[in-house]
């Protein structure tokens, strides 16, 4: 049913990603459909690398683990944004292009009165892709 | 099994050489919830700069009457007293462009060998210009010219109370317009764009090369070694947060009181505070719309904007200005330029007291000020140039822009008043010199009307790029930090430039802001130390 399957991940708060890590790795090993990482960070140094290659080295590494850890397959993409903390909605749905993905897993937050102001990613995802969108409370 | 695909991600093999530090970039944020919103801030230095701010704004609101001459004169000191060393210390940072130009250290690359541009030569030339020097061009371009051309061909240059540059050339027409546009040329060329580029080298080398975090602290790394993490590098960040607010928010207030004056000269909309307060909230609300849209949809696009409207207006006054005149004025205002600054840089044995102190080090101290927020946004957009392109790009073209700019603008003033006796540019406040050189050619409703637009759109471009850079230093460093934050510094700004504006302490905390040019002048002297030590250990 399921050819690829993306999961968002932000690597500074993967303690909160439990779930939804979870959720994909079942929802891949069903369909055996591989799992896509995607992480987006800017060029500047940051908390998780000097540089967008030793973040992307991270992500390969989180990616590997998932995979060892859930016995399916695989990737890591890593998006390079100038400004990551507004950009994350638009990297991810052409993320979501690029990578042929036919179904979003990601984690999300219990609503409030902000999300009548910021639309939430995941709602954004599901207006501006053909993929299915899976949200998952954690 | 497990691959990885990245997207224009620079090789990791040797492309820098990164500093050996153990700190990590946000290791001293706290991350938190305030209501819906969630926050990542530097403990302390978003607190501190903050409070600090607050409390000099409610200080001097209520001590104003002492406070403002205070600040005024703390000012005026620093700059007759000091004058040589500021003199001494913007010619440091030309030379020092200049010598990485041609030597070889010119070949390192921002980012690492292998980097390549993070934006385009059009976007990114738009963005430092909309950011650094738009905004004076609009209101000095016309004004200046005319200022130093009416100082120096009047009886009285020379002399002590003459604000002539040099000795002036009193009753010579010529020789006062030769030296009116080199001196204003001086103000506008090389000598704030090399101020503005040695911040933003040592910024973009330190975070991009080096792997520190994009704040202030991290170019004196080499100086104060892991020091720079504590309470060092917190001053040195408080102090840029607060030189940057300060300089925004008391050029957004005056920047609203130049533009009612030029709506109710144009328009006849009434001078109050009133219309003052109306237009700082829609210059902050624009720049709000912008800082949420982001760096590219919002602050590039606007830059981008910004330059077509002033190339338009510069192409219109070079049409129906004296077009052959501005065409030969700018070559002969060039080698007028560098014929008059042997003299114009000399910081010692000089006897033109005012001009040297009262425009020249006060222009310095002005554009230091301005350096950390200028510097670092144009650090945050030059990835991936080479340190000379991007010396070239950020010295050398601005300043034949300004050069070119105040040609079109101050010459064509200057030949309407030598030329056609058309006084209403001399007898013009500061605030409609501009104005009153347009109303003299045709069309001047419409070039007028895009004049305000671009006075108004530089201010956004302004208020928005300050507003990112001062959330990211008070982020320590994390450029992706919750957008709340953006808009919490781009309102901030401007309900400070408001309270400012109603309580009566703008003049004083732009004196104040002003006088912080005097230790960050310490500040750039070491950062130009730590660019030569830094960019020594790149592979070139």
């Amino acid at each position: 049913m399921y050819k690829r399957i993306m999961v968002p991940v932000d690597l500074s708060h993967a303690e909160n990603l439990k779930h939804s890590l979870d959720t994909a790795a079942d929802i891949s090993k069903i369909y055996q459909a591989p799992v896509t990482y995607v992480g987006v960070t800017a060029s500047t140094p940051g908390p998780l690398g000097h540089n967008p290659a030793e973040y992307e080295k991270k992500l390969a590494g989180f990616a590997a683990g998932q995979a060892e850890a859930h016995g399916i397959e695989t990737q890591a993409v890593t998006i390079v944004s100038h400004d990551p903390a507004v950009d994350l909605d638009d990297a991810l749905i052409r993320a979501v292009h690029d990578t042929q993905s036919d179904l979003v897993v990601m984690a999300t937050h219990i609503p409030n009165v902000v999300d009548h102001v910021w639309p939430s990613n995941g709602g954004k995802l599901a207006t501006h892709t053909d993929a299915s969108v899976f949200l998952v409370r954690g | 099994m497990s691959d990885t695909s990245g997207q224009g991600i620079p090789e990791p093999e040797g492309p820098a050489n990164l500093i050996d530090t153990e700190y990590e970039v946000g290791q001293d944020n706290i991350s938190m919830s305030v209501g819906p919103f969630g926050l990542d801030i530097h403990n302390p230095v978003f607190a501190i700069s903050g409070l600090t701010i607050v409390a000099f704004v409610f200080v001097t609101l209520a001590f104003q009457d002492s406070l403002g001459p205070a600040f005024n004169d703390l000012r005026d000191w620093l700059t007759g007293t000091f004058d040589w060393f500021f003199l001494t210390a913007a010619n440091i940072f030309v030379l020092l462009c200049l010598f990485l130009i041609v030597s070889p250290y010119g070949k390192v690359r921002i980012g690492g060998k292998d980097a390549t541009p993070d934006y385009s030569y059009s976007g990114w030339f738009a963005m430092l210009f909309a950011a650094g020097m738009g905004i004076g061009l609009m209101f000095y371009g016309v004004s200046e010219p005319i200022s130093h051309f009416s100082s120096s061909v009047a009886d009285n240059a020379g002399t002590a109370e003459s604000w002539a540059p040099l000795a002036g050339a009193p009753g010579n027409n010529a020789e006062a317009r030769d030296l009116g546009m080199a001196a204003t040329i001086f103000h506008w060329g090389l000598h704030p764009w090399a101020i503005y580029a040695i911040v933003a080298l040592a910024l973009a080398l330190f975070a991009y090369n080096k792997g520190l975090p994009l704040t202030m602290r991290s170019v004196f790394y080499p100086i104060f070694g892991e020091r720079v993490w504590g309470w060092t590098g917190h001053i040195i960040d408080i102090l840029a947060v607060f030189a940057t607010l300060f300089g925004l928010a008391t050029s957004l207030g005056f920047g609203a009181e130049q533009a009612n004056a030029g709506l109710n000269h144009i328009f006849g909309i009434p001078v109050s505070d009133v219309s003052k307060v109306v237009l700082i909230v829609a210059i902050t609300g624009v720049a709000l719309m912008s800082v949420v849209a982001g760096l590219d949809a919002g602050v590039k696009r606007l830059s981008e904007i910004n330059m077509v409207l002033a190339a338009l207006l510069l192409v219109f006054v070079l049409l129906v200005g004296p077009t052959v005149a501005i065409f030969t004025g700018f070559f002969h205002n060039l080698y007028e330029y560098a014929r008059y600054l042997p003299e114009l840089s000399n910081p010692f044995g000089r006897t033109d007291d005012n001009f040297r102190q009262g425009w020249t080090a006060f222009y310095w101290a002005w554009w230091i000020s301005w350096s950390p927020f200028v510097g670092m946004f144009i650090a945050r957009v030059s990835r991936g140039r080479s340190v000379r392109e991007f010396l070239v790009c950020v010295l050398i073209i601005p300043s034949l822009v300004s050069v070119f700019w105040m040609t079109v603008f101050g010459g064509t003033a200057i030949d309407q008043l030598v030329n056609d006796g058309y006084q209403a540019v001399v007898d013009a406040p500061l605030e409609l010199k501009l104005f009153a050189m347009l109303e003299a050619l045709p069309l001047q409703q419409i070039t007028s009307f895009i004049a305000i637009v671009l006075v108004i759109v530089f201010f956004v471009t302004s208020s928005d790029s300050g507003s990112l850079v001062i959330d990211t230093i008070t982020a320590g460093g994390k450029v992706d930090a919750p957008v709340p934050q953006r808009v919490f510094w781009a309102s901030f700004e401007g309900l400070v430039a408001i309270a400012l504006l109603l309580g009566g302490g703008l003049g004083a905390l732009q004196a104040m802001a002003v006088s912080t040019g005097f230790p960050f002048t310490i500040v750039l002297l070491l950062a130009c130390f730590a660019i030569l030590k830094g960019l020594h250990s790149e592979p070139r």
